[in-house]
This record gives structure tokens, sequence and C-alpha cells, in this order.
């Protein structure tokens, strides 16, 4: 990359302090005359631009193929990217997260990607890869962190109103913090009171994506002061919210829609456990 | 001192008859055939849409000014989509052909108009008609997909998407028609003596160009109506869900979408390639290799269009191929800066208004072309694809490139159309503050795009916020710019001063005849004897003092 970015300096400069230079030297009622062709230097500006691009292109290719295959002892991570927030699942754990990658420092990790609607991509700056994200066919990209900390990852391919907010962070651990952290995770939260847990959900899955909590409505209706209202539907019906419906919402979004929004949240069927479907909708009944 | 009034050593007056007073009335311009009227028509078309696309940016730039929302991010969302359909389908693809291109592809040629000036009239109305869909389009709903249109999102979304890229559809049509015909009149209307290598330079890159137009955009039409019928009928071809495939719509897309990138700034080539010559008082250093290389851009421009998808799940040897490619579109762009710097060598360098644009953009051209290395490169290709970076290298070239190229153009060629000179002071302001505001808005995005900003963003981290403020403060700088030269040019036409038949000291046919020209460009057939820029068969510079 620096080899790159002092060549094209360079030729600025030259271009540039070139094109400066003659302009003042040559300026208004200049006599000589220049000549009007030159095939030697023609073809000596064809040949060193096409050897320096071919160098360019060769280190570009041999980085990519290092880029893009993943090492054989690489821990995978399914993801599935939705409008708008990024699902993980560690596939030997059990553990899932939303918007948030956890992982240990010098591991090398390769993320499984499918989208369940349109084109994202994932992208992670800070170790400079990424991959789009498409529905209907599996596609990976593989980072190593070499330091902890925590790190952005974002979508992009625009995929529609929140796109911006289709963002997380890559938490990067000690081994050990890492399969603690897994331990936790695995087992069933069974003390956390339930509207408490809701809350906690309702941030970890970004449900705030989408629903406000404050009255506003955003891409999705407000969710306060829903409980026990009456509910306008998209086809004209209306439905008294109770836990049902609460539930129905989380689990089957398209099954009735709310007037006046469209048909877009992502399904949350076999991502919440029975309790923390109850704590959602304990949650969500606090929001008076 | 002297000023531009002292130094004319007689003033030049109107001639009787030119194309503007031969006929009056309405009618005389609706259905007119002359290709000045028309070209004057797409100019006054273009600019209101260059207008209409900067006001969107602004608002784009203002929403991004600092963190948090000002618009809703769907508003916001349609407001990049409209600031890029507007100006990439009504703007900038027709700018330099369309309008300027239609004025002096005959003029510089010695033929009294294109070869099928009813064709010509047609053209423009469908272009018409396309911007109307296009207006209409953004009234009912506004596209929020960008102006790419991806699949799948574009087949869900509920704005007027079918409206929208049906107005695609069309304007199609008049770019195809209009490449047909400056092919035909090329080809076919030579005046005597005027040999394929006696062309003007324009003229090279207006005929690349027009091959470029007729052989891709057909391609885009055929891509569009599967996407309106996938929407419509539901045919699956797009949507994986009825069994298609989203990432062709991306090849389809950019077939055609890449070969546009040199619709666009080929033209802006042969418009530098006039002015350098002009204003150095010197041949064009190396006019076959020159007007060579647009013809080698045009033909392996189709061959590249895989650059756009490093990232988007195409095999690694398909990538390996489209870099390999893309490198060698370079070279002749490469050829054509090293050759226009030569021109200035030991010429007679007259920093007028236009040339005072060509320098400006080959300044930032070459800024432009060398940013796409890195992007042509795999590796970083892979980090720097869909973010800030990409917006400040497209916009080097094509508001950096195309657009002050454009503006350039108009200032020379303002004279000969208009039959009046304008203010070069008032014209050089304009210049400096394009040059400060653009280069303030768009160099601060490359270095966004290499700390981590991604495009498409309605909002950002705050570690961006200062750069973002920066940049937005640059766009009222150029803003500010182009309403000055709005300014200069209806003050121009409201009390310049008459222009001479060749202002500037031009050596190509267009300016030896009258500012403006005869309703048949010339009362005799011209007859060339000489290279286009050889200055001692040049009309005479009138008006002018000996310098």
């Amino acid at each position: 990359m620096n080899y790159i970015n002092y060549l094209s300096i360079f030729f600025w400069v030259l271009i540039t302090g070139l094109i400066l230079y003659f302009a003042w030297r040559y300026r208004n009622g200049n006599k000589e005359v220049g000549p009007s062709h030159n095939t030697a230097l023609e073809i000596t500006w064809t040949v060193i631009p096409t050897i320096l691009v071919i160098s360019i292109f060769v280190w570009g290719f041999k980085t990519y193929m290092t880029l893009s295959r993943a090492p054989g002892d690489a821990m995978d991570v399914y993801v599935t990217g939705q409008k708008w927030s990024w699902s993980f699942e560690y596939p030997e754990h059990g553990v899932r997260t939303t918007n948030e990658l956890v992982v240990p420092v010098n591991q090398p990790v390769r993320l499984v990607m499918q989208s369940s609607d349109v084109i994202h991509s994932m992208w992670l700056p800070a170790f400079r890869n990424k991959m789009d994200v498409l529905p209907g066919r599996t596609t990976t990209v593989w980072f190593e962190a070499t330091e902890e900390g925590t790190f952005r990852f974002y979508c992009t391919e625009y995929c529609g109103d929140a796109h911006w907010n289709m963002k997380g962070d890559v938490k990067v651990v000690s081994a050990e913090a890492f399969h603690e952290w897994i331990e936790e995770n695995s087992k069933e939260d069974t003390t956390t009171p339930l509207p408490e847990l809701g809350a906690k959900l309702f941030q970890s899955k970004a449900c705030f994506t989408c629903h406000t909590t404050d009255g506003t409505p955003s891409i999705g209706p407000t969710l306060k002061g829903v409980f026990g209202h009456t509910v306008e539907l998209a086809d004209g019906k209306t439905v008294e919210a109770d836990e049902d419906y609460l539930r129905e919402s989380i689990l089957q979004p398209g099954a009735k829609i709310v007037k006046g929004f469209a048909p877009t949240m992502p399904s949350f069927q076999g991502q919440l456990s029975e309790r923390e479907l109850n704590g959602l909708i304990e949650y969500i009944k606090s929001l008076k | 001192m002297s000023t531009a009034s002292d130094i004319a050593t007689q003033a030049p007056s109107m001639p009787k008859e030119h194309y503007l007073n031969a006929t009056r009335g309405f009618k005389s311009w609706a259905l007119t055939v002359d290709h000045k009227r028309i070209g004057v028509m797409y100019l006054v078309s273009v600019l209101t849409f260059f207008l209409v696309g900067g006001l969107l940016a602004l608002l784009v730039r203002l929403e991004l000014l600092a963190p948090g929302g000002m618009f809703e991010q769907k508003t916001y969302n349609q407001l990049f989509t409209m600031h890029g359909v507007v100006m990439t389908f009504l703007f900038i693809i027709p700018s330099i052909p369309a309008s300027l291109g239609n004025f002096f592809l005959p003029l510089q040629l010695g033929a009294k108009d294109v070869a099928f000036p009813k064709l010509n009239l047609f053209s423009f109305y469908i272009y018409v008609v396309g911007a109307i869909m296009a207006i209409v389009a953004m009234i009912v709903g506004a596209v929020d997909t960008g102006w790419t249109f991806y699949t799948p999102y574009s087949l869900t979304t509920d704005t007027a998407v079918v409206i929208t890229v049906m107005a695609a559809f069309v304007l199609g049509f008049s770019s195809i028609l209009t490449g047909l015909n400056f092919i035909v009149t090329i080809h076919k209307l030579r005046p005597p003596g005027m040999t394929w290598f006696r062309m003007p330079l324009f003229l090279w890159a207006l005929y690349s160009t027009s091959v470029i137009q007729l052989l891709a955009t057909p391609v885009l039409g055929i891509t569009l109506l599967l996407l309106a019928a996938e929407r419509l009928f539901g045919v699956g071809i797009f949507d994986p869900a009825l069994g298609g495939d989203p990432v062709l719509f991306q090849h389809f897309f950019w077939f055609y979408s890449h070969p546009a990138v040199y619709i666009m700034i080929v033209p802006a080539f042969g418009v530098i390639s006039e002015l350098v010559a002009t204003f150095s008082r010197r041949e064009v250093f190396g006019y076959k290799f020159v007007a060579l290389s647009s013809v080698a851009i045009a033909i392996i421009g189709f061959f590249v269009w895989g650059h756009h998808m490093f990232v988007s799940g195409q095999s690694e040897f398909a990538g390996m191929v489209f870099s390999f490619l893309t490198f060698f579109v370079a070279i002749p762009t490469a050829v054509k800066i090293f050759n226009w710097t030569a021109t200035l060598y030991k010429g007679d360098i007259q920093l007028r208004t236009p040339m005072i644009f060509a320098m400006m953009f080959l300044i930032q051209f070459t800024i432009g072309g060398l940013t796409g290395l890195p992007l042509a490169s795999l590796a970083t290709n892979v980090s720097l694809h869909d973010t800030y970076y990409v917006v400040a290298h497209f916009h080097y070239v094509m508001m950096g490139g195309v657009a002050f190229a454009f503006v350039g153009g108009l200032y020379y060629w303002w004279p000969k159309i208009t039959g009046r000179m304008f203010d070069e002071k008032v014209a050089n302001i304009g210049a400096v503050l394009m040059f400060i505001g653009f280069n303030t808005t768009f160099f601060t995005q490359f270095l966004l795009g290499f700390k981590g900003m991604p495009r498409r963003y309605f909002d950002y981290d705050p570690e961006f916020a200062g750069l973002h403020a920066f940049s937005s403060v640059g766009s009222w700088i150029l803003g500010l710019g182009f309403l000055v030269a709005l300014i200069n040019f209806v003050q121009s036409l409201r009390k310049g001063e008459i222009a001479p038949a060749n202002p500037w000291g031009g050596t190509t046919l267009e300016w030896t005849t009258s500012s403006p020209p005869h309703p048949h460009n010339f009362v005799d057939t011209p007859t060339v004897s000489a290279g286009p820029y050889d200055r001692e068969h040049a009309p005479a510079e009138t008006g002018r003092a000996a310098a």
C-alpha cells in the first residue's frame, strides 16, 4: 500500500509540477517552438507505467489470496445479516449474540455468512477485510486479531433505511476471558428478573434499531404504551395488543402488520428461549 | 494597464444573419432540426439538472454536517439516490456530448449539420420524456435504492422503482440515437481534405464515446426492463426467493455502467485537448497517440466491469482477471496526461479562463486517476470498497474531471454559441472558488475512507465528525463558485461585449465562421489542407491586439 501511495504522490507532484512550471516558464509571448511528437518518448511513458502497474497487480493479487483463504485452524462463527442487525452463532457452544462478536486474540476466525433478506456486506476495517453477505448463498471472510481491544464492524452494502445503523463491535479478549465468556453465555439465564432480562435483550438483539420506547414512531411502531391497547392493522382490521399478539409479532412479524409501517422485521423464531420471550413481553408491558 | 475592452483593435459586430435570429418564435425552436439549436436546448436542460443535482448534493452534505439527524433516515437515502440518478442519467452522460458535442461536431468537422437532423431532434424529445418521467418518479415516491438499483433491495422497497428505471431506460434511447448520429456524421459528412487524422481531438473523443453509447446502453436497457418485469410480474431473475441471482444484476448493470464512466470522461478528454492546444498556441503533442488512446480506452473499458464486484462473491479467478485488465485501462489515460503536459512545453501559454479550467482539470483528474490504483489492486480494494474513499475517487474523476472540463469548454465556446464575451475576472474568481471548494469537499473524503467511514450512511460515529464538517463547508464554497459562474453567464447574455469570430486564436474550423454561426454553419463548404492545430493555416485571430 505504501508503495502505491509513494508512486502516486511521485507522479502527481511530477505532473502538477511540470504543468505549473511550463505555464510559468512559457507564459504569454514565448517564441520558442517545441517538438510536435517524439515516438521514443511515447514508448517510454507507455512502457514504464505498464511495468509499474503490473508490479502493483502482482502484489495486490498475492495479498488478496491470503485475504480470501482462511487458515485451516480457523474458528468458525456463523453470521446472519438481516435488516438491520447482525446475528452471530458459535456452533460448538450454542452461544448467540447480536451486533457483538467476541473472539480470542491470536486466533484466526472465519465468518460463515448468509443474509436472510437483501445483500449486506461485512466490513472489518481494523482487519482490512470485507465480504458481501448474500441471500441464498454462503460467503466467508476471515481475520486474526493480534491485540486485545474493541474494533468496529459495519455493513457496507446499502440495504435500506437503517443501513447506517447496521454495525457493531468485535471484542478481542484473551483466550481465558473468551472461555469464561462462552461458559457464562452458554447457560440459560434463570436468575435475572423477567422485565430486566427483557430490557437487556432489547439492547443486545438490537430491537432499538427500529423500535423506540419513548412514543415516537421509527422504522417500526414505538413500543411505549402498546400493551393493552387496540392496534390498527394495515389490512383495516384491529387487534387487541395482549401477550399473544406480542409473542406472535416477535416470532412471525409478517402475520399482522401495523398500519403505516412496512413489513421489514425479521423473524426471531428459534433465536429466543421461552424465558427470554417472556422477558421481552414483560419489558414491553412495563413501557407505559 | 490594459483591460479587455481597450486591447480590442476594432469592435466586432454581430453578423446580420445567424442561427439565433434566422427564424423566430416558439415553433422555430420546438421543431428545429438545426444541430446548433438542439445543442442549445440540451445545454439549457443539462445545466438545469446540474443545478437540481447540485442542490440535492448540498442537502446530502447538510445532513452530514454534524452527527445526529436533520432529515429522516429514509429521506436522506432518497436524497443521495436522487442526487446520483439526476447527476448520472440527466446531467453527466448527456452533458458534453449532447450539448457541446451537438453544437460543435458538425462545426469542427466542416459539415452543415449532423447526418440525421430529424433523428437528432427526436433524441432530444426522448430525453425530455425521460426527464419528465424521472421528475414524476421523484414526486410520487423518490427511489431509495442508490442510483445503482441493486437487487434484491430494489425489488422490495416501496418507493417508485419501476418508473425511475423506466426513465433511465427511455433516456438510454436518447443516448443510443445520438451516438448513432455522431458515428454516421463523422464517417459520411467529412468535407474535402478532412481525413481522419486531420480531425480535431474533440471529434476523436466524441467518436469513441458514441461507439460505447451504441454498444453498451442496450445492455442497461434490457437489465432495467428485467428489473421492472420482476417487480411488476414476479418473474424470478434476480430475486433468490424466486430462484434468481442477485449478483447477476450487478454483472448486467456494470457491463453498461463501467463503460458509461468512459461515456462521461472521454468527451472531457476531447475538450481538454482543444483547450490545451489553443491556449498553448501549439499542436497537441503526440496527436495520434492522444487520438488512438481514446479508442483504446473505449475498447478496454468494456472488459473491466467486474472490478466493481471484487467482494460480491464472484470467484477469485474472475477477480484476478478483472484486476489485471483494469490496470491496462490506466495506460492510455496516463499517455494522454503525459501528452497534454508535453504540449505545454515550449508553448506560448495564455492563462485565459478556459485554460485555467484545463489546468485545474489536469491537477484534479491526475488525483482521480492515481487514486484508482489502490481500487484496481485486489488487496487494497477489499478494504476500500464501498467507503468514502470510493466516493472521493469517483468525484475527482466525475466532478473534478468531467464537470470542470465541461465548464471550461463552455467558457471556451460560449462566445461562439452566444456571440458574446463574458467577464474573465469574474469567471476566474468563480474558478478559484470551485477549485478550493471542490478539493476541500472531496480530498477530505479520501481521509474519511482511510479512517473507516462507509458510504451511504445517514449518520456516523463521532470520530468522523471533524472531517465530515470540513467536507460540508467545502460543498458551500463549491456551490458559491458555481453560482458565480451562473451569474457571469447570465450577465454575459444581458450585456456581454460582442464576440469576434475567433476570440481565443483557435485553429479548428468552428473559429472560421461567424459568432454566432451562420444557420448553415459555413457560407462555403470548407476545404481542409492541414492538421487541426496547424497554426500556419489557421484562421486569423480577431478582436485582440498582438500580444
